[in-house]
């Protein structure tokens, strides 16, 4: 305590540079702590591929398999399901799927491996709710009248075709999520791999 | 300099004398009680909005030492039990029948984060009407609307621990909410599920951010609330400074001792508030599903969203300004730009203080405009409420838009039509009706 005005400039530098090497310490020792809330190495290690039989899948029906704790389904369409997909490629966001929200063996016109098996990552993109399926037309659903079937979301009312993909001016940036998958055999599906070599 | 403290005292801080005095030469017990109970002056015409205040404390002490019994018995665990239903959704089933008492705890907790909501939102409303917010008192303003985030969070960490499916799907979504945010988004959403989907690692750092981290920064908060509120002295609804008349003994003239005034007072208010509370807590604990939503009573299922999915009431109505964002805008998505308004419609709480530009406080002596802004804000407030408890549909969606614009335009537009109203002459003395 000096009751002089003058201050000690190297006392002061000292005083600044001791801070200084504190506060770096204390951001280093916060590493451990943030890093700690990334997903574990066992949760990373938990994203294993799924096998499914779709031998019972008859045509309209829809089967869900849980894939990375989120629900994959698989949707084995009717023609007049599919029939829908061209009438619509003006009233959906990206009809083309030009996003990357599909491998590039399911960005075709049905965004399927098989035309009329679609499997889809049944989250919807804006939130992460899993949407309902509306299969019937119109009023049967309770949607609009213009309403060919398909899927919404009961969080904030984002609608997606029968190929997962989102109508405009809707809350859901892109269409719905292809997952890796292809087929082992006829009926059996891996989801979570792409085909080796392809 | 050590013996300081005796000096102020009778006693020569030996444990001959009183034992008070042994501790007040020790620490600031007498001068404590006096600076912030019993000589703490405060205006002597507060009417009904200033009971909310307390209450939200006895709602705070409710919350804790409820919460510090349902942790004896709750277990935060995602993972399934022999009978196929997660263990945590199991401990809250046995809490509620095997627990002696258990059901009665659990549902004064739940209770409580309702009443909690509604004691803060009445406390709130009456800060705006009265200008409680403007100068000198901004810093308690500004550590209140600290406290109502941190309240917000609490009760969002909270809603995940039952692991129902309200419990998942809210936290779903509202953890997908950061991931709207451009470039940081992904990982930050990352980070706080700490894992790919909402899981057990969600569950386990919720509970820790519920009984520990969130509770201690409230109380941190709650104190510089109340320390910064007495520094200045409570605002009353004349709204005039009671500081600036002080008889010869530098008390206010319009003041009165908090204690035994206040407390008294309070009391009142404690009674009837407890008589409202049990009500509810002993005939309707669910609140008419508005306190506790019927998908919650189903365990968590992450391949089945509920049809209808709604926050809890207390957030319906910034919840339905983020639905009401539907546009892009500069090349980002609607769901940013939702994000966006949901939190400036809370955080432009803050800027109150500066966006506030009229001559007086009180709306007693304030003008039509005032009277008639803040009755459309409160009705716009409720709306949104409403509408966010329902599914969406185009006719909610165009009126929560209306409602949005309004609620905004409340705060954006409160430099100017603060200043046009019409103001009445603001008494010298506080005025008893």
């Amino acid at each position: 305590m000096s009751n002089q005005g003058k201050v000690d400039c190297g006392r002061r530098r000292l005083v600044v540079a001791t801070a200084a090497v504190g506060g770096a310490g204390a951001v280093a020792a916060l590493v451990p702590f943030v890093s700690s809330l990334l997903p574990s190495e066992r949760a990373k290690a938990a994203g294993a591929p799924v096998e499914v039989d779709i031998s019972k899948l008859e045509p309209g029906q829809m089967m869900t398999v849980e894939w990375r704790g989120k629900p994959v389904w698989i949707i084995n369409r009717t023609k007049d399901m599919l029939d829908t997909l061209p009438k619509l490629a003006d009233a959906v966001a990206d009809p083309k799927s030009e996003k990357e929200q599909q491998p590039a063996y399911a960005q075709n016109d049905t965004r399927s491996i098989k035309p009329e098996m679609l499997v889809v990552v049944g989250i919807c993109t804006h939130l992460g709710c899993s949407p309902s399926s509306k299969f019937k037309k119109g009023a049967e659903e309770g949607m609009g009248a213009d309403w060919l079937g398909g899927f919404l979301c009961p969080c904030h009312g984002s609608t997606f075709d029968f190929a997962g993909r989102v109508f405009k001016a809707k809350p859901a940036p892109t269409n719905l999520e292809v997952p890796p998958h292809y087929y082992m055999a006829d009926t059996r599906i891996l989801i979570g791999e792409d085909k080796k070599g392809a | 300099m050590a013996a300081g403290n005796f000096e102020k005292y009778k006693s020569d801080g030996s444990l001959g004398g009183n034992l008070l005095e042994w501790v007040d030469a020790r620490f600031p017990a007498t001068s404590m009680w006096k600076g912030h109970l019993s000589e703490y002056y405060a205006p002597k015409n507060f009417n009904f909005w200033y009971f909310f205040g307390s209450l939200a404390l006895l709602v705070l002490v409710i919350q804790i030492v409820t919460g510090i019994f349902l942790v004896m018995h709750y277990k935060p665990d995602a993972a399934l039990n022999a009978n196929g239903v997660p263990v945590a959704f199991a401990s809250v089933e046995y809490i509620m029948r095997d627990v002696p008492g258990g059901w009665l705890i659990r549902y004064m907790h739940s209770t409580g984060a309702s009443a909690f909501f509604i004691v803060v939102y009445m406390h709130m409303f009456r800060g705006l009407i009265y200008g409680s917010y403007r100068k000198p008192r901004e810093l308690t303003w500004l550590f209140g609307v600290g406290i109502f985030l941190v309240l917000m969070g609490e009760a969002f960490f909270g809603y995940l621990l039952p692991w129902g499916q309200m419990s998942y799907w809210g936290a779903q979504v509202i953890v997908n909410l950061f991931s709207a945010i451009p470039i940081i988004g992904n990982d930050l959403s990352l980070i706080i599920r700490g894992d790919f989907v909402v899981g057990d690692a969600t569950l386990n750092r919720f509970f820790s951010f519920h009984v520990i981290a969130f509770p201690l920064v409230l109380i941190g908060l709650i104190a510089a609330h109340v320390l910064a509120l007495h520094e200045t002295g409570s605002n009353n609804p004349d709204g005039i400074e009671i500081k600036a008349n002080k008889d010869e003994n530098g008390i206010p003239r319009d003041g009165i001792p908090f204690h035994p005034y206040y407390t008294v007072k309070d009391i009142v208010g404690v009674v009837v508030f407890l008589m409202v509370f049990s009500a509810v807590l002993f005939f309707a604990p669910e609140g008419g599903g508005y306190f506790l939503e019927t998908p919650n009573f189903y365990p968590a299922d992450p391949l089945k969203t509920p049809p209808h999915i709604a926050p809890v009431w207390y957030f319906t109505p910034f919840y339905s300004i983020l639905r009401a964002m539907v546009w892009n805008f500069f090349g980002l998505d609607a769901k940013f730009w939702g994000v966006v308004a949901m939190g400036a419609s809370v955080v432009i709480f803050a800027f109150l203080p500066w966006l506030d530009r009229s001559p007086v406080k009180s709306i007693r002596y304030r003008g039509p405009i005032t009277k008639v802004m803040i009755t459309i804000f409160v009705i716009c407030f409720f709306i949104l409420g409403y509408l966010g408890t329902l599914s969406p549909s185009p006719m909610g969606e165009l009126v929560s838009q209306v409602c949005t614009v309004f609620y905004f335009g409340f705060f954006l537009g409160m430099p100017w039509w603060s200043r046009m109203d019409k103001f009445k002459p603001v008494p010298d003395r506080v005025t008893m009706k």
